[in-house]
């Protein structure tokens, strides 16, 4: 069974309008447990929107999505907020973190969401993964104290921390230098091995692309390409 | 707490907002009930919450004239006398067994002459028992010179009148009603708070003012204190459809001062309820920039997977922790200005106007409904907080 399934999946803004604009024209594909994506295309061509969408952030306007099998067509809010805390990790471009909590408190958000307090073992395991990202010294600064490439490390714990089966990144290195940018994409390949988690991340980086596993290509609205690259062994 | 702490300016403003509010709100209230209490003491403590008479003579009216006779007819509306209330000493007893009294006095009330030397001045005669009358009016703690006693041929009066008859305590006076005279000497000056009062007062024994007025035996009132003054008017009606007698409450003997306070209560009223509403408005304006200024960590707190439900509360609760503290430092404003009002404000003699206090349940009734008026000014932000599309929020 796939992680998540797409199939015919439409998307207009200002329906009924004179002005209205269908986005998306029948996108469909699937990810599976432990795959390694990359979404690429054009500006304007539609990959926030639909990463908006696999994430239950925005609704479709027509066609079928399934996570783990469920479709998610129907759910009220409160349903798309339970299946969004059970199956999905979010890293922005601009790593969106609170500034006003530590790298910790931001990474422990998620449980306080999800369970209305953080308990001991779930900060220990928080500590443990920014410690895994290479961040133990960085728990208790804010956020405005951190580099650019330290602050998408911490929104890469937060999107692992409650150890979801897939992962969307929208732009995770976009707002980076080379260097930072190659540290955050090897962290997350290394989570991946790691934990067998999905990523699904959309980049305009065809150097990093060409590093995932798998590279879906849209154009206004359409697949245009989905392919597998051939490794050359290192 | 992060949210109001991460924009500090802010929320300093808005508690100091809400505290001015509260300060004026709880120093109002205080201020009048101080006002209020301080007319009512003064009004009533000198004379009764209720005082039971003998019906007003009246003119019986003529029988119907037979069928097609013409008469003319003209009523002369009788002069009234005193006159005692039939059965008094059984009545005293009666009402005195009532829950709401707390206290009876028979009194016998008549106009008179008080003469010394060349000087003749109208009075007010009251005949009472002492300690009974003290129980309504607190003679004893207005005495301004000499004892309150009234022994026979004793008698106690006005300041004023003792100024203007020119007598101290232990001089004789004379008084003189209709064809009836007697002479007392004065045992103690008294104080009514009321000039009118003091310069006509002569509280003689009950007994020599039945026989001065010409009703011996007789009470032409009794007067009630009762627990709760606010219930004089309910008692006097009940009283009035039981008995066949002339019930009359403080607020009917003062019907102006009892509407001058109502307007004054009405008034006050209506000032807390604009400030709490201003107050209302400064919250919500404060969290509604709170809401634009936080879009995206809406979002993200979304994207994290808050429920709608879990952002209400967020912003529900920085309107009642802003409420909270506003009223806490609002209360304290106001304890400061009553000092300041009991403290700078006198009157010519030098001493207080009136005293006011804040009641710790009045401050805390205050301060709830301060922080109620929190929640309420942060329902319409943490709606809109609420219902905010978190990629839009997100991507702003």
């Amino acid at each position: 069974m796939p992680l998540i399934e797409l199939d015919g999946v439409r998307k207009s803004y200002n329906l009924g309008r004179p002005n209205e604009a269908e986005v998306l024209h029948g996108v469909s594909f699937k990810i599976g447990t432990g795959e390694f994506a990359a979404l690429i295309g054009p500006s304007g061509s539609g990959k926030s929107t639909l990463l908006n969408i696999i994430g239950l952030l925005e609704p479709m306007t027509a066609g079928s999505y399934t996570i783990q099998g469920e479709p998610v067509a129907g759910l009220d809010d409160s349903g798309l907020t339970l299946r969004r805390r059970a199956a999905l990790g979010f890293v922005f471009q601009f790593h969106h973190l609170l500034p006003a909590f530590t790298a910790l408190e931001n990474v422990t958000l998620p449980a306080l969401m999800r369970d209305g307090s953080v308990s001991a073992a779930q900060r220990e395991h928080a500590r443990a993964v920014l410690a895994a990202m290479g961040l133990g010294e960085a728990m208790a600064k804010r956020p405005g104290e951190l580099s650019g490439g330290m602050q998408q490390r911490v929104a890469i714990a937060r999107a692992l921390v409650m150890q979801p089966p897939l992962v969307l990144a929208d732009e995770p290195t976009g707002n980076l230098d080379r260097a930072s940018s190659d540290e955050v994409f090897a962290l997350m390949r290394r989570m991946h091995a790691e934990l067998n988690t999905s990523f699904l991340i959309v980049t305009h980086d065809p150097r990093l692309a060409e590093r995932c596993d798998r590279i879906i290509e849209l154009v206004d609205g359409r697949v245009e390409s989905d392919e597998r690259p051939v490794k050359t062994p290192a | 707490m992060r949210f109001l702490r991460e924009g500090r300016m802010q929320t300093l403003l808005i508690i100091v907002g809400v505290a001015a509010g509260v300060a004026v709100v709880a120093y109002i209230s205080a201020l009048i009930s101080g006002l209020q209490s301080n007319t009512l003491e003064k009004t009533l403590g000198a004379q009764a919450h209720v005082t039971v008479s003998a019906q007003d003579d009246v003119v019986v009216a003529p029988g119907r004239p037979a069928s097609g006779a013409t008469t003319l007819a003209q009523t002369q509306p009788r002069a009234q006398r005193p006159r005692s209330i039939p059965s008094w000493a059984a009545l005293v007893p009666v009402l005195e067994a009532l829950p709401e009294v707390a206290a009876v006095s028979p009194m016998v009330a008549g106009a008179g002459l008080a003469l010394r030397g060349e000087a003749s001045k109208s009075i007010a005669l009251v005949g009472v028992d002492l300690d009974r009358y003290d129980r309504i009016v607190h003679l004893r703690s207005k005495v301004v010179d000499g004892v309150a006693r009234l022994g026979p041929g004793e008698g106690i009066i006005g300041r004023d009148l003792a100024v203007d008859l020119g007598v101290r305590v232990g001089d004789r006076v004379s008084i003189v009603t209709g064809n009836v005279g007697d002479s007392l000497r004065v045992t103690a000056l008294v104080d009514l708070g009321v000039r009118e009062l003091n310069r006509r007062t002569v509280i003689v024994p009950l007994r020599a003012a039945q026989s001065l007025v010409g009703l011996p035996g007789g009470a032409t009132n009794l007067d009630l204190a009762l627990v709760d003054v606010w219930a004089a008017q309910r008692l006097a009606d009940d009283l009035a459809q039981r008995y066949p007698y002339k019930v009359e409450s403080w607020q009917q003997a003062n019907a102006q001062l009892v509407s001058a306070l109502n307007a004054q209560s009405v008034s006050t009223g209506l000032i807390r309820g604009v400030v709490m509403v201003v107050v209302i408005l400064g919250i919500a304006s404060v969290l509604v920039v709170s809401v634009v200024q936080k879009r995206r960590e809406i979002g993200i707190l979304r994207a994290m997977g808050a429920t709608r439900g879990q952002i209400l509360r967020v912003f529900l609760l920085q309107g009642a922790i802003v409420g909270a503290l506003g009223s806490m430092l609002g209360v304290l404003l106001a304890v400061v200005l009553i000092w300041a009002f009991t403290s700078f404000v006198r009157g010519s003699d030098g001493l207080p106007l009136f005293s006011i206090t804040l009641a710790p349940a009045l401050a805390l009734r205050i301060a709830a409904v301060a922080t109620l008026c929190g929640v309420l000014a942060a329902v319409a932000p943490a709606r809109r907080a609420a219902a905010l599309d978190p990629a839009q929020a997100i991507r702003m």
